[in-house]
């Protein structure tokens, strides 16, 4: 995977912290192999009863969105304000939506 | 006293040892990996040395007295476990030998109901050696299966510890009457159960199970190698400067 013998390649941690949650980015580490990566990251990110679940990802099999880019895909978003549905009159036994 | 001794000694040394790799492993994730390990064991030092030395009403002993004001001839831990660290493979096979085995013993005392204190301990110690012996089974195999030079090397790692595992399984008086009583295991059985899991990884890994020659034994009586006394004047060095120290 990696060209650089002298390091192992670098994952991405993914952890779910209770059951019913999403897994959720917690960081990242160097394994040689899928196996120890989810060995690692036990160690490494859920030593203090973190999680209930471990995703691993190699982190170049991740395809970023540019910073340059951002304007054009963020901020046509911001005056889209009926996008959120705040404009619904909720009855009052509703309590938390 | 002395079937629980020899099970919190055993834990008790291997995790110091294993702390001495604390900010020197290979890699921080290893690092922590190791020192995770020790942590376990000195939790099930805790268990077992508090049970033992709770046993003779006429002279109490905390967990604490045992671990720090004993001399290395009160130690009745393993010859294996005591064995310096040397590079990550020796480390990793010392571990790997002991693991095997520590994991078929608390599985036997988690499952007895001679000494059910035990059994709880060793009930919990299961799932925590169950991790450890998966962590060094995969580095016998990455290491023997790898590369031409990590192969001969954890070749010879586990080479010069095979003298040491004899002793495991060479039974005395303790381990025979704790057998009939139920709490220990039959070491004859267990052996067969021991050769069976060490062969399994040794063939995965492209090893070669060395032979049975001259094995080393004395620990279980107190008689030690070398190693211990030196790694003992460390772990002891600061309850026995400071007595009734805390921190």
């Amino acid at each position: 995977m990696s060209d650089n013998k002298s390091t192992w390649p670098l994952w991405e941690v993914f952890v779910r912290s209770r059951q019913g949650l999403g897994h959720k980015h917690v960081g990242s580490l160097h394994a040689c192999d899928a196996e120890m990566a989810i060995g690692n990251a036990r160690d490494v990110y859920t030593r203090r009863q973190e999680g209930v679940s471990i995703w691993v990802v190699p982190a170049e099999s991740i395809s970023a969105s540019s910073p340059s880019d951002s304007e054009a895909l963020f901020d046509p978003a911001n005056d889209k304000v009926y996008r959120h549905p705040t404009f619904f009159v909720l009855p009052d036994e509703v309590n938390h939506m | 006293m002395h079937a629980l001794l020899r099970l919190g000694d055993d834990a008790l040394v291997l995790a110091q040892r294993l702390g001495e790799w604390c900010g020197h492993a290979p890699a921080l994730e290893e690092d922590i990996a190791l020192t995770n390990i020790a942590l376990d064991l000195i939790g099930q030092t805790q268990s077992y040395l508090s049970l033992a030395g709770s046993l003779d009403p006429e002279t109490p002993k905390t967990d604490d007295e045992l671990a720090f004001l004993r001399s290395d001839r009160e130690f009745k831990n393993l010859l294996l476990v005591e064995q310096s660290n040397g590079h990550f493979g020796d480390t990793i096979a010392r571990q790997f030998l002991f693991d095997k085995y520590a994991l078929l013993r608390a599985e036997h005392i988690a499952q007895q109901t001679f000494d059910l204190d035990a059994a709880a301990i060793a009930a919990k110690a299961v799932k925590e050696i169950r991790y450890h012996a998966d962590h060094s089974s995969k580095w016998i195999i990455r290491l023997g299966d790898g590369t031409p030079e990590s192969h001969s090397r954890i070749q010879k790692s586990i080479n010069d510890l095979w003298k040491f595992t004899g002793e495991m399984f060479a039974a005395d008086e303790v381990d025979i009457a704790g057998s009939i009583a139920g709490l220990l295991p039959d070491l004859k059985a267990l052996k067969i159960q021991w050769d069976l899991e060490i062969d399994k990884v040794l063939v995965e890994a492209t090893l070669v199970r060395p032979e049975d020659g001259v094995m080393k034994t004395g620990g279980r009586k107190g008689v030690h190698t070398e190693a211990l006394g030196v790694m003992l004047a460390e772990m002891q060095i600061l309850p026995r400067t400071h007595p009734g120290a805390s921190w």
